[in-house]
């Protein structure tokens, strides 16, 4: 068997939705049946391989090649299996993911892993805004599971995550952990203004300072917190440099807020 | 049976099914994580009384340890899930919550839940945060030297208490040598412990008693003091008899425990004022499991 693999005959003018193309939706179909599934593009639907080319018959193992900026929802809601974007994809990447893996060789547009609740998400590029967010009307973004970005990330990082991990290589935008409700973001590199924008609870972990923070975080000092030896022990051989952190190295300066909304989150500031 | 002049009577220990958990407390040093261990396992000799029997299994190097702190391994038995879940919550409250610088962790995958951090965490008055990490929730409780870290959840299984064997020998201070000896083998075991003071206790018992507040006293039969007096076990040459009490998360841990505890002193032998080896039970009514000295030594 080979990886299922729709290759963009051209990059369509207006999104599509895709979500329905994951393992758990096409597990047992034939083939005449996955190039009749109707996709919308704009107001028109058109059948899959009008708008692919389809080879292979893994379902478990899914491809999207071409210019995928177009695409929209690649992998939601999948329960198990892979998906691999052979360069950058649309927004919305792995919304409602359950369970296994979704890798995008590119970048990623907006909202990715929201409402995610298990499984993983591995964006070698940036992730557009609000990755691992609420997208508007939900009460909850990102509530399991792991993202792991290799670039930056944009705005409203984890906005009103419930939990999870998303680890970004790069730098974040503005507002990273705004409204968190809980989980765990570290970001490596370097931060926009206003971390932890009405944030409740939950862990933000970085290597330095923001250059603006609210008034609304307090200073509570440096201290060792031995959880972080078993995060860091648990990112273990992750790509990127949080697969690389000492699990001795705890000591870290905590902040907490955002006091303006009951100040239980946690900014964390190693080294 | 004789082994180097030890003889082995014809009998068996009988132990009784028990609950089981095993803990794992680190620290910032071997110390300090002995410390917490030791009170979390002290008063924890015998379930008559103490509500639970404990012990430490052993020490953990850091690279064994979840948090990569020195540690210590501990087992706690008591004779219902209700009890053991009761013991756990006061003596991992009262023994590791207020020791410096510990945590403590599940050492059992599998089994029945017993709440750690998930009562615990109330400590923390509002403070307190949960993480979950690799698929197991910890609880953060804010305390006077940083954090207590601990675990949501522990897990029980079901295990065995009450192995054992009785050492008799010409004086008390080679029946004592005797078990010292076993002990330190035996201590070299997993998954067991031996909950008496230094693994040996000289006050075996029999059930009921003249007293009728009393379910259990004295061993008459084996109080070399009374030997003319009651319908005594011990020949003339018994000058002192003590026993060593297993516990063990699985039948076969005791059987083997029990083992390399008879074994040890065997050879010591006769040499060394070693006469017989024996064990205590009740009829085999009351116990689920019995171990016969005979067919584990032979």
């Amino acid at each position: 068997m080979s990886a299922l693999t729709f290759t963009l005959r051209s990059a369509p003018a207006q999104r599509v939705d895709v979500g329905m193309l994951n393992p758990a939706a096409l597990a047992g179909q034939a083939a005449s049946d996955i190039a009749a599934i109707a996709l919308n593009v704009g107001k028109r639907a058109v059948r899959a391989d009008e708008l692919f080319d389809i080879t292979g018959d893994d379902t478990t193992d899914i491809v999207f090649r071409g210019d995928c900026r177009t695409l929209e929802r690649i992998g939601a809601g999948m329960k198990s299996g892979r998906v691999t974007v052979d360069g950058d994809a649309g927004p919305y990447v792995g919304q409602g993911l359950l369970g296994g893996t979704i890798t995008v060789a590119g970048s990623a547009g907006a909202f990715c892993a929201t409402g995610m609740k298990g499984g993983r998400i591995d964006i070698a590029g940036n992730v557009g805004e609000s990755a691992g967010g609420a997208i508007p009307g939900e009460m909850k973004g990102m509530a399991g599971g792991l993202l792991l970005v290799g670039g930056h990330a944009g705005d409203r990082l984890g906005d009103r995550m419930r939990r999870g991990q998303i680890l970004v290589a790069g730098n974040a935008g503005d507002y990273c952990g705004s409204r968190m409700i809980a989980g765990t973001i570290a970001v490596a590199g370097s931060l926009g203004a206003y971390p932890a924008y009405g944030m409740k609870r939950g862990t933000l972990i970085f290597n330095a300072l923001p250059a603006q923070m609210l008034p609304t975080i307090v200073d509570c000092g440096a201290h060792r917190l031995g959880f972080l030896s078993l995060l860091y022990a648990s990112w273990k051989g992750l790509p990127g440099p949080f697969g690389a952190l000492d699990a001795g190295a705890c000591t870290v300066r905590r902040y907490m807020g955002d006091m303006a909304v009951g100040g239980r989150g946690e900014l964390l500031v190693r080294g | 049976m004789i082994i180097n002049g030890v003889a082995i009577d014809d009998t068996f220990a009988e132990a009784f099914g028990m609950r089981g958990i095993r803990l794992i407390i680190t620290a910032y040093n071997e110390t300090w994580a002995l410390h917490s261990a030791n009170a979390l396992t002290g008063f924890a000799t015998s379930v008559i009384a103490c509500g639970a029997e404990a012990g430490i299994e052993r020490m953990m190097s850091p690279d064994e340890t979840p948090d990569g702190r020195p540690g210590v391994s501990v087992l706690v038995f008591a004779v219902s899930s209700k009890e053991l879940i009761k013991q756990i919550e006061r003596r991992v409250g009262q023994c590791v919550l207020t020791s410096p610088t510990s945590a403590i962790f599940a050492g059992l995958d599998e089994g029945d839940p017993v709440p750690l951090g998930k009562t615990l965490r109330y400590f923390g008055d509002g403070f307190q945060t949960s993480k979950q990490i690799a698929g197991k929730r910890y609880w953060r409780i804010p305390v006077m030297d940083g954090e207590f870290l601990v675990q949501d959840t522990a897990r029980m299984v079901k295990a065995v208490g009450g192995g054992n064997f009785l050492v008799l020998a010409d004086t008390q201070v080679q029946a004592l040598e005797a078990c010292e000896a076993a002990i330190v083998d035996m201590r070299k075991l997993p998954e067991i412990v031996m909950p008496f003071p230094g693994g040996v206790v000289r006050s075996g018992s029999k059930v009921g008693s003249k007293y009728k507040a009393l379910s259990a006293s004295t061993n008459d039969a084996f109080c070399p003091t009374l030997r003319g007096a009651t319908k005594s076990e011990l020949d003339e040459r018994i000058g002192a008899v003590l026993e060593i009490v297993i516990d063990g998360l699985t039948d076969a841990s005791v059987k083997k425990a029990m083992e390399v505890g008879m074994r040890a002193v065997c050879r010591i032998g006769a040499a060394g004022g070693i006469r017989r080896l024996s064990a205590g039970n009740y009829g085999g009514k009351l116990g689920q499991f019995q171990y016969h000295l005979r067919e584990i030594l032979k």
